[in-house]
């Protein structure tokens, strides 16, 4: 079963369309093991067969099942461990300090896959539980992909997922073992809200988020949708707040819009263009 | 500066595989082919970290580590415990017992290298 090109054209220019994401070449090969399983639930012999009935209606849920199994959802629990230790030590600090009058924290996760992120984050926040007792967290996770925000709100990984990125100790604290699966503690679910939301479109209200993680999400985007993707960041952080990307992203030469952290590095800052406009801060 | 680990499999397959991994991430690999073996080695000379295999046949991974855990050596190895898919149950015995971190197998490199940055090798 070898996809044609012009059906790999029609899923790719698909995905391109709802999510910006390019498929990259490393999932043009495994396209067939990517959508293998969709075909068979749908009842395709073919993949020439599946472009041909999304071709004729490209609004359809197939559609959309198609591109969510053409996301790539990778992730773990504090992937890249050196930024999460950066954010755990001197940018929390700093970005506490100046939330101190009000004692409100908002953190978005843009592209948080099956949630991995967003409960790290919350898990840091909770193991330091006395610290933070008497703030209001709010934790957005977002995702293109509906099956993705699904299964980060259900907060049940598998063995494989939970053992990825997770000290033992942290999974042991806050993960409870129900047959095969590791279901996140009542207290991480109450931290998170998940919601279906592309980053190309306009950001959740209300918007000012003192904290945006967009990590290993914009890496396969043509450069003027990343270049639009960080405008929309942009309009969405706290003009004191910090970006966090992937360990292998950077700002320089994407966008305008946002500013590396000299003492902090893998964090970024939104460009203070218009210093008349900094009393509009939180 | 040279980090040495110790993995202990009856597998030669499984020793093969990680000694090779292991040695991409710069450390330096011995083997030992049950518990006992691995105690022996450790109490001559012990490694920084020891991968270890839960079921082994001469000296269990738990008996092996009591006895590590138990025995005065002159610095602390971590122990990562290899585990699998249906030996999750013993996870929360191991940790009391004095391991440091778990591995599920089959584990590829990135998984493996988490994991050692995990107990502190950077
Ligand atoms: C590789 S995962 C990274 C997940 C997590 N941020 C991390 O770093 O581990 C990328 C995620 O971005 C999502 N994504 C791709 N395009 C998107 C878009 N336009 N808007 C929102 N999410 C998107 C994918 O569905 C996928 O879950």
């Amino acid at each position: 079963m070898t996809a044609s090109a012009n059906a790999i054209r029609v899923l790719a220019g698909l995905l391109q369309a709802r999510t910006g994401q390019e498929l990259a070449v490393s999932r043009i090969w495994r396209i067939e093991t990517s959508l293998k399983p969709l075909l068979r639930e749908r009842g395709f012999d073919t993949i020439d067969a599946l472009a041909a009935a999304v071709v004729l209606d490209r609004e359809s849920e197939l559609a959309g099942a198609v591109v969510d199994a053409l996301l790539n959802n990778e992730t773990y629990f504090f992937r890249d461990h050196a930024v999460f230790r950066l954010l755990d030590g001197p940018a929390l600090d700093m970005i506490r300090a100046a939330r101190e009058p009000r004692r409100r924290l908002r953190i978005w996760s843009a592209g948080c896959s099956t949630g991995q992120e967003a409960y790290s984050l919350a898990i840091m926040l909770a193991d330091e539980g006395e610290r933070w007792a008497d703030w209001t967290i709010d934790i957005l996770g977002t995702d293109v992909s509906r099956d993705a925000i699904e299964r980060a709100r259900l907060g049940r990984f598998s063995q494989f997922e939970i053992q990825r990125g997770l000290p033992v100790r942290v999974m042991l604290r806050w993960f409870d073992q129900v047959g095969e699966s590791w279901i996140a503690k009542r207290q991480l679910r109450r931290m998170i809200r998940f919601e279906r939301h592309n980053v190309l479109d306009r950001p959740p209200q209300p918007a000012h988020f003192d904290l945006i993680l967009c990590r290993n999400v914009l890496l396969y985007f043509p450069a003027e949708a990343r270049a639009g993707a960080f405008d929309r960041l942009s309009t969405a952080i706290a003009p004191d707040g910090v970006l966090m990307l992937g360990a292998g992203e950077t700002v320089l030469g994407q966008t305008g819009k946002f500013t590396s952290e000299r003492t902090l590095r893998g964090l970024y800052r939104p460009t203070a263009h218009h210093p008349h406009q900094s009393h509009r801060a939180a | 500066m040279s980090r040495k680990c110790l993995v202990v499999d009856d597998s030669k397959v499984i020793r093969k595989v990680a000694r090779h991994i292991l040695e991409t991430l710069d450390f330096s690999v011995d083997e030992a082919v049950d518990g006992s073996d691995a105690l022996t080695q450790c109490m001559a000379a012990p490694p920084d970290v020891i991968l270890l295999d839960w079921n082994m046949p001469v000296m269990s991974g738990m008996e092996f580590l009591r006895a590590l855990r138990a025995a005065h050596l002159a610095v602390r190895p971590k122990v990562v415990f290899c585990t699998t898919e249906n030996g999750m149950g013993h996870i929360r015995a191991a940790i009391d017992a004095g391991a440091d971190e778990y591995v599920m197998k089959p584990f590829d490199r990135e998984t493996l290298e988490t994991k050692l940055q995990l107990v502190g090798f950077a």
